[in-house]
């Protein structure tokens, strides 16, 4: 027989999804601005028009920053008729938040955070948790969505969305269903006590070979996740109301575990949670775009 | 605003605390620091406030731990030079 090659399952790899409001005519449209949210592992792109959101993608970063900035922008605009080159004002956010080529302006993903939670949960949120792919946030802000106090924490994987990714693979769950199978088990086993991901890998490795389910060791790993960005929390404290954004936000396995250790429930929504940064880019945006009109 | 510059690991808690409404960005604790961890510059957080302010250098952020040790000897530590430079207290370490 000759050679055979295949490659090995992905069970890291989550939907990307974008979405239009074919009820909005941009053509008449005063102000269009544009939010994009370049992040270590996702990149999106919110375009409002006249305050309402007009179009969004949600995608994968690729190696290059102003090209992942680039494609997710034109991927959401795809068949809107609009251009990049239509948009009045953009704002960059996020880890390649310089490299943003039609970027006016760079703003941190704090800030853009906590506006954009501000708008999607409405004026009550006061603590907000940013779990992103790479870096963990906490942040306190008023009831304009204003950052009064922040953490962040990008030195360390633990309690990061590609932790969670390492372990799917590992486990050969899909990402998106963690949380589901996370709840898969008889009673709640112990945490896994290493908080570095390449420990906890390995110690979850260790209690595969030792006979544990793989949902057993997931719980495992989502109690291990949840407790550690309480403790992040502890510092800034929690007030409510209390949400969670970015990507593991859609990790029930995680969330209803840190809910129960800080005994507070976070705010729901059917927004796309994760393109939190990006709206908060996109009305920073609109309110940049005012300011610079009036002082022409 | 308090910013909370730093991190935390498995060996503790290493964050320099800077209170953005009491730093006017006079940089006294730029010249306190032997070991360049501050700069001044604009707040990338607050995308409205244009004046300057102290933050902690990127090359720093992720090492504080090691870059503030030279100034906290295990006994008899010292006033932090950075802290005691600050006019109106707007700087502290968590550590």
């Amino acid at each position: 027989m000759a050679q055979e090659v295949r490659t090995t399952g992905e069970y890291w790899r989550w939907t990307e999804s974008r979405w239009n409001d074919p009820d909005i005519d941009w053509r008449k449209a005063k102000t269009i601005t544009a939010g994009v949210d370049v992040g270590s592992v996702s990149s999106q792109a919110v375009i409002m028009v006249d305050g309402k959101i007009f179009a969004t993608g949600n995608m994968r970063t690729g190696s290059s920053s102003p090209d992942s900035a680039l494609n997710v922008t034109n991927w959401a605009l795809e068949g809107t008729g609009m251009k990049i080159e239509d948009i009045h004002y953009t704002v960059g956010t996020g880890y390649g938040r310089v490299n943003v080529p039609f970027a006016q302006k760079a703003i941190t993903e704090i800030a853009c955070h906590a506006r954009g939670a501000n708008w999607i949960y409405g004026p009550t949120v006061r603590t907000l948790l940013d779990m992103g792919g790479q870096d963990c946030k906490a942040i306190h802000c008023d009831e304009k969505g204003k950052v009064i106090n922040f953490l962040m924490n990008d030195k360390c994987a633990a309690g990061t969305g590609r932790g969670m990714e390492v372990f799917a693979d590992l486990l050969a769950v899909p990402i998106t269903k963690i949380g589901e199978v996370s709840f898969q088990i008889d009673e709640e086993p112990p945490a896994v006590n290493s908080t570095c991901v390449v420990f906890a890998k390995t110690e979850a490795t260790g209690l595969l070979r030792a006979g544990w389910p793989k949902e057993k060791v997931i719980a495992a790993y989502c109690s291990a996740m949840a407790h550690r960005v309480a403790e992040l929390l502890e510092r800034i404290g929690v007030e409510k109301d209390f949400v969670i954004t970015g990507g593991i936000s859609k990790n029930i396995g995680v969330v209803k575990r840190l809910e129960k250790e800080l005994g507070i429930e976070t705010l729901k929504t059917d927004f796309d949670v994760q393109l939190a940064g990006a709206v908060g880019a996109a009305l920073f945006a609109q309110a940049l775009l005012k300011k610079h009109r009036s002082a022409a | 605003m308090i910013a909370h510059y730093g991190y935390k690991d498995a060996s503790g808690e290493y964050f320099i605390i800077l209170d953005t409404e009491k730093c006017d960005g006079c940089g006294a604790c730029v010249d306190a620091c032997r070991w360049g961890v501050l700069e001044v510059g604009v707040d990338p957080n607050n995308p409205f406030h244009e004046e300057p302010i102290v933050l902690v250098t990127e090359e720093h952020r992720n090492k504080l731990k090691y870059s503030c040790a030279q100034c906290k000897p295990v006994s008899d530590r010292p006033p932090l030079p950075c802290v005691s430079a600050c006019p109106n207290g707007a700087l502290s370490h968590s550590w």
